[in-house]
């Protein structure tokens, strides 16, 4: 996979995925509203909500995550050397200057987000920007802007926004299923048992698929971008450095969340030990290690 | 009948294809201009700054007159250097002799406490990082137009159609030297 085919896939998939929210959604509105007894006028309203979400997170999936994420934009005056880092990196990339955000948050952590790269986001922790000194920092940005480059970040942001609109529905339909779901049982009870039946699993898979959604669109794009950023840098040992540093931290960043973790350089919920099976099952991030051996080895 | 669409179809296809490579490397060459500009911007700040550092250096060490001529020598090349190869060339000596005033500060403490002094020092060493990253970008862009050029069939068409190699943007001679590690 080189990048060039990796942009075109990227563009594709983003397309793939945008319908298939759809589909899903509508799917499983169709399948509770059966189950429920509600009319069949909510799968159509369904079906509209549904493909305007999909649409609205491709203009609006950068704010969204960077809302979620409590992160500030920053200026030039406010971090210089940040500021010229990136700014150098993207002359030797060849891309436009991307705004410069900042999470307030001692776990050391960096992503990108946004549509293409005229419309793109670096956000960096502040702990990061304490831990690295300049050549790793370098290393971290170039791996964000081989993101932005490869429009990794239109993909992966509008799977954070969707992805996170799952698991809320399914949360809610949960509830729904729990509390509110014995209106109209008297008439033809049998159908509504088996609906109801498939209900329950639609929202016991909906999450799990979701995960894998994420899964199957982050792990190999983590080495490009490892990859593409050692060449943008010529110095693979920054990165390399740089990720060894945040692997030995051992704090978890607060603002990142289920939907957003496959969007950061590392993973943000390392060492979280009460969902450490489920993490480690749908982990979105390759091991640190294996990054670090691959780079090493450049 | 039939060998006459065949011919047509025959021509269509290579027109088609004409078009399609005339077109990459043009687009190709553009890329290697636009990436030329980027390096020029860079090198314009550079010499922007040189005229500020040289009255600020003057203020605290006036008899280096010697040197302040250099730099102001070298940095004349580099704006009327013309085409990669000669700036680059400019850009290296102007490297040199910036080097050179930079070791002379270091002989005077009030200057290199002057927050206007360090200011610019930043300023051009970051100019520098700016501009060895541009060159980067500038000489990738070369070699896929290089490349482009010199790949089978594109050779032939590239040959009739006139097209030229363009220019790496030099390596500085530190970068050519071999690396010495002496005990």
């Amino acid at each position: 996979m080189n990048i060039y085919s990796a942009i075109s896939s990227n563009k594709y998939k983003t397309w793939a995925i945008m319908l298939l929210f759809v589909l899903i959604i509508t799917t499983i509105v169709y399948v509770f509203s059966k189950a429920l007894g509600f009319s069949l006028g909510f799968v159509g309203i369904a079906l509209v909500l549904a493909g305007l979400t999909s649409i609205g997170s491709y203009f609006y999936c950068d704010k969204i995550v960077l809302a979620t994420s409590g992160a500030k934009e920053i200026s030039k005056s406010d971090n210089p050397e940040l500021f010229r880092t990136v700014e150098n990196l993207c002359i030797g990339d060849g891309l436009p200057l991307p705004r410069i955000y900042i999470i307030n948050d001692t776990s050391p952590n960096a992503f990108a987000t946004g549509r293409d790269p005229k419309h793109a986001i670096v956000c960096v922790t502040t702990g990061i920007l304490v831990i690295l000194d300049k050549s790793e920092l370098e290393g971290v940005i170039a791996h964000e802007l081989s993101h932005v480059k490869n429009f990794d970040i239109r993909l992966m942001g509008i799977v954070a926004v969707l992805v996170g609109f799952i698991a809320i529905a399914a949360n809610l339909f949960m509830n729904q299923l729990w509390w509110g779901g014995g209106r109209n049982r008297d008439n033809d009870s049998n159908a509504q048992g088996i609906f109801l039946l498939i209900g329950i699993v639609l929202a016991i898979l909906s999450p799990i698929a979701a995960t894998l959604i994420q899964l199957a669109v982050s792990r190999k794009r983590e080495f490009l971008a490892d990859a593409s950023g050692a060449l943008l840098t010529r110095y693979p040992e920054g990165l390399a450095s740089a990720l060894e540093k945040l692997a030995k931290d051992p704090h978890t960043l607060r603002s990142a969340s289920n939907a957003t973790a496959h969007l950061f350089i590392v993973n943000p919920f390392k060492g979280k030990e009460t969902k450490q099976w489920f993490t480690s099952l749908f982990d979105t991030h390759p091991p640190i290690e294996e990054r670090i051996k691959i780079l090493r080895s450049m | 009948m039939n060998s006459t669409l065949i011919i047509i179809a025959i021509i269509l296809v290579l027109g088609a294809f004409l078009w399609f490579l005339y077109n990459s490397i043009v687009v190709a060459k553009m890329r290697v201009s636009e990436a030329f500009s980027q390096i020029d911007v860079q090198l314009k700040r550079r010499a922007d700054l040189i005229p500020n550092l040289v009255e600020t250096v003057k203020g605290y060490a006036k008899h280096e007159k010697e040197l302040f001529e250099k730099v102001t020598e070298a940095r004349a090349s580099l704006v009327s250097a013309k085409g990669p190869e000669a700036k680059a060339e400019a850009n290296n000596q102007l490297s040199q002799t910036l080097k050179s005033i930079f070791a002379v500060a270091e002989a005077y403490p009030d200057l290199k406490a002057s927050q206007n002094f360090m200011e610019l020092q930043q300023e051009v060493s970051d100019t520098e990082d700016k501009i060895a990253y541009s060159r980067q970008f500038y000489n990738s862009n070369v070699l896929d137009y290089n490349t482009k050029l010199k790949v089978f069939p594109n050779v032939i068409f590239a040959k009739i159609l006139n097209f030229q190699d363009a220019e790496f943007f030099g390596a500085t001679d530190e970068e050519k030297k071999p690396v010495k590690v002496s005990f």
